[in-house]
């Protein structure tokens, strides 16, 4: 039996893919700029406690690159059509990197859209005097590199072989990861005057050994979201939900009975 | 045929023992790396040199622009085309400016502004250089390369009605936006100065430049010289599709150009220099030449599976030579090799670029003016009063 369900839809004219898991409360899942490559392990944790939704972002994956996605506004506004669409009450969003700032940029849009938040190392603030890791720059060793802080995960994600299908998919995520956050690298100057905004209940994961969004752009989030609860983890990089995916998938469970009444 | 020298000015007292433990010579490497004592004074050998050009009759002398680089010193190559404008006064020496990168503006409109004073300045001798920057200035400037092209094609747009069209009027584009386009001075040439392509050779730039409306002339930069003879082809082949024959007027070919008494000398004379270009001043990795959007998805494929592209690779005088990247040798052998491109292309456009990486001043003094005095006149009558050879001969 598959580990997932995968299915298109279209919505804005444009052709969505998406993969569904498990049973439960929905928890809707924006990836980041990698994209979804292979169905992680924290997918498959996950999918014991909630109906898992993996959307690929428009421009990613298997998803169509329409028109309408010239900055990170839009995929926000896509996000709330994508939630009205799919008839998700009040769901739990959880983002990471690129996808945790898109799920900050709607919810700035429609507070009451979401039920609740769990952003892991989301892009989409700056911090004055610490600059962020610059993704277009690094070669894709160090891009790889840098995204762990257990360097052995990096090894193996090199040494893997990569199939045509998967080196093309890397290079469109690439094009639309750039139409996003080429320019401010990385942030939305905008956005963290609007924060203050997002009503639902907030939880960010950070990897103490960040090197692309150093840690202190948690303290950031926080500054803004000062009643969000802030989960560190030690020995950690980038990738939180791929490098300690029990710690993570803990986090969201606990986070998510807080709603229970 | 008619001869532009080209000039890129590099910083070419570089230490670069120090600079290639950098990634690129562009925008990572350390700007203390420049010495401005140094740099004040080449910038008076370059321009003293491009003016010993236009004074042996080359008929024209180009300036162009490029950003945090070791690799050319011009990022406002406008400043120099005036210099050069008023060391030229009263002669009909054109001044090519090729070109402005058009994408990295976020005001296109002092483009338009800077080229009509320079045309004004110069009586009318400016040609308008256009292109879309190194792939590295997408990291130089913050433009999102993602929309370069749209960039490219609404600033050029926008420009040319500023030229042409009456002022004011309003422009209303997905880009730019003005209430008021008015350009104070007017441009001396009717309708506007000659407008330059400078490319290396994309499919859709070729299509785009040879249209009817703009027949552009098209100057392939940098490349082999069977991919310039390829594109001057699928030029004349674009043209014949859309119901004219281009002219070798619109053939153009920028290469570096080395000439000294014998091949040998030449050769030795050339060799660290012109490696120091291919392989130092002009190097980027991958993703500094090639950022997301500054070429189609379908070509970024093609490159990356060819692992082509020659800013990314390292090349010896012996590939250089080749690869015909670089033309070189005695004038009778520069000669020979200028009449064989013109004979298989019918390119009338001939940028030769007189000094390149580390060539020191007497060496690019004595080829700018061997080349002026024994190559230009043997060869400058290359197909005058003739019909351009048709690509399917």
């Amino acid at each position: 039996m598959p580990a997932y369900t995968s299915e298109h839809i279209t919505l804005l004219g444009a052709r969505i893919h998406l993969r569904r898991a498990g049973k439960g409360p929905p928890l809707l899942f924006l990836h980041g700029a990698g994209g979804v490559n292979v169905w992680f392990p924290v997918f498959e944790k996950l999918a014991q406690s909630f109906e898992l939704i993996v959307p690929d972002h428009p421009g990613f994956g298997d998803s169509d690159t329409p028109p309408w996605l010239r900055n990170i506004g839009d995929a926000a506004y896509y996000y709330l059509e994508l939630i009205e669409a799919l008839k998700l009450a009040k769901p739990h969003v959880m983002g990471t990197s690129l996808g945790g700032w898109m799920a900050a940029e709607a919810a700035v849009r429609d507070s009451g859209a979401f039920g609740r938040l769990t952003l892991v190392a989301p892009a989409g603030l700056r911090v004055v005097g610490v600059p962020s890791g610059d993704p277009f720059l690094w070669s894709h060793e160090e891009h790889v590199r840098a995204l762990y802080h257990d360097q052995a995960i990096a090894e193996r994600a090199l040494a893997a072989p990569v199939p045509p299908e998967l080196a093309d998919i890397q290079i469109k995520n690439r094009f639309a990861f750039a139409r996003l956050a080429w320019q401010p690298r990385l942030f939305n100057p905008d956005l963290e005057r609007w924060l203050h905004r997002i009503k639902a209940p907030v939880q960010i994961i950070w990897g103490n050994d960040d090197k692309l969004l150093p840690v202190a752009y948690a303290q950031a989030w926080m500054k803004q979201l000062p009643k969000a609860r802030l989960l560190p983890i030690a020995n950690c990089g980038h990738l939180p939900h791929v490098e300690r995916p029990d710690e993570v998938v803990n986090a969201v469970n606990s986070f998510a009975r807080e709603a229970q009444p | 045929m008619k001869f532009y020298a080209f000039h890129l000015m590099p910083y070419r007292h570089l230490d670069m023992a120090e600079a290639n433990k950098y990634r690129s010579y562009w925008s990572v490497l350390p700007n203390r790396l420049y010495d401005p004592a140094k740099g004040a004074d080449l910038y008076q050998e370059y321009i003293d040199q491009l003016v010993l050009a236009a004074k042996l009759g080359y008929d024209g002398v180009c300036v162009n622009e490029h950003h945090q680089t070791a690799y050319g010193l011009m990022p406002a190559p406008n400043l120099i085309a005036s210099i050069l404008i008023d060391r030229t006064r009263g002669m009909a020496t054109k001044i090519p400016i090729i070109g402005r990168a058009l994408p990295l503006l976020n005001n296109p409109l002092t483009v338009a502004e800077e080229y009509a004073m320079l045309d004004n300045l110069s009586h009318g001798r400016v040609v308008a250089g256009f292109v879309r920057g190194i792939g590295c200035e997408y990291h130089a400037s913050g433009t999102n390369p993602i929309y370069s092209h749209e960039r490219f094609h609404e600033a050029h747009d926008l420009i040319i009605r500023a030229w042409t069209e009456p002022g004011p009027f309003e422009y209303e584009g997905e880009h730019y936006n003005f209430r008021y386009v008015n350009t104070w001075p007017r441009t001396v040439q009717r309708p506007h100065p000659p407008v330059w392509i400078p490319s290396q050779g994309s499919a859709e730039t070729i299509d785009w430049a040879s249209a009817p409306e703009r027949k552009y002339p098209f100057i392939i930069t940098f490349s082999p010289i069977d991919s310039v003879i390829r594109f001057h082809d699928l030029y004349k082949q674009a043209a014949r599709q859309q119901g004219y024959e281009a002219k070798g007027e619109q053939l153009g070919w920028a290469v570096p150009v080395y000439v000294a008494e014998t091949d040998e000398i030449a050769i030795r004379e050339a060799t660290p220099h012109i490696e120091a270009l291919f392989n130092n001043y002009l190097y980027m990795p991958l993703e500094m030449v090639l950022p997301p959007g500054y070429t189609s998805i379908k070509s970024m494929k093609a490159i990356i599976a060819n692992k082509k592209g020659m800013t990314t690779t390292k090349q010896t005088m012996k590939d250089i030579l080749e690869k015909g990247t670089f033309v070189v040798g005695s004038p009778a052998t520069v000669r020979a090799k200028i009449e064989e491109a013109h004979a298989r292309s019918g390119l009338k456009v001939m940028v030769p670029m007189v000094q390149f990486g580390t060539l020191p001043d007497a060496m690019t003094r004595k080829s700018i003016e061997l080349f002026a005095k024994e190559v230009m006149p043997k060869v400058r009558g290359l197909g005058e009063g003739a019909a351009v050879k048709s690509a399917a001969e």
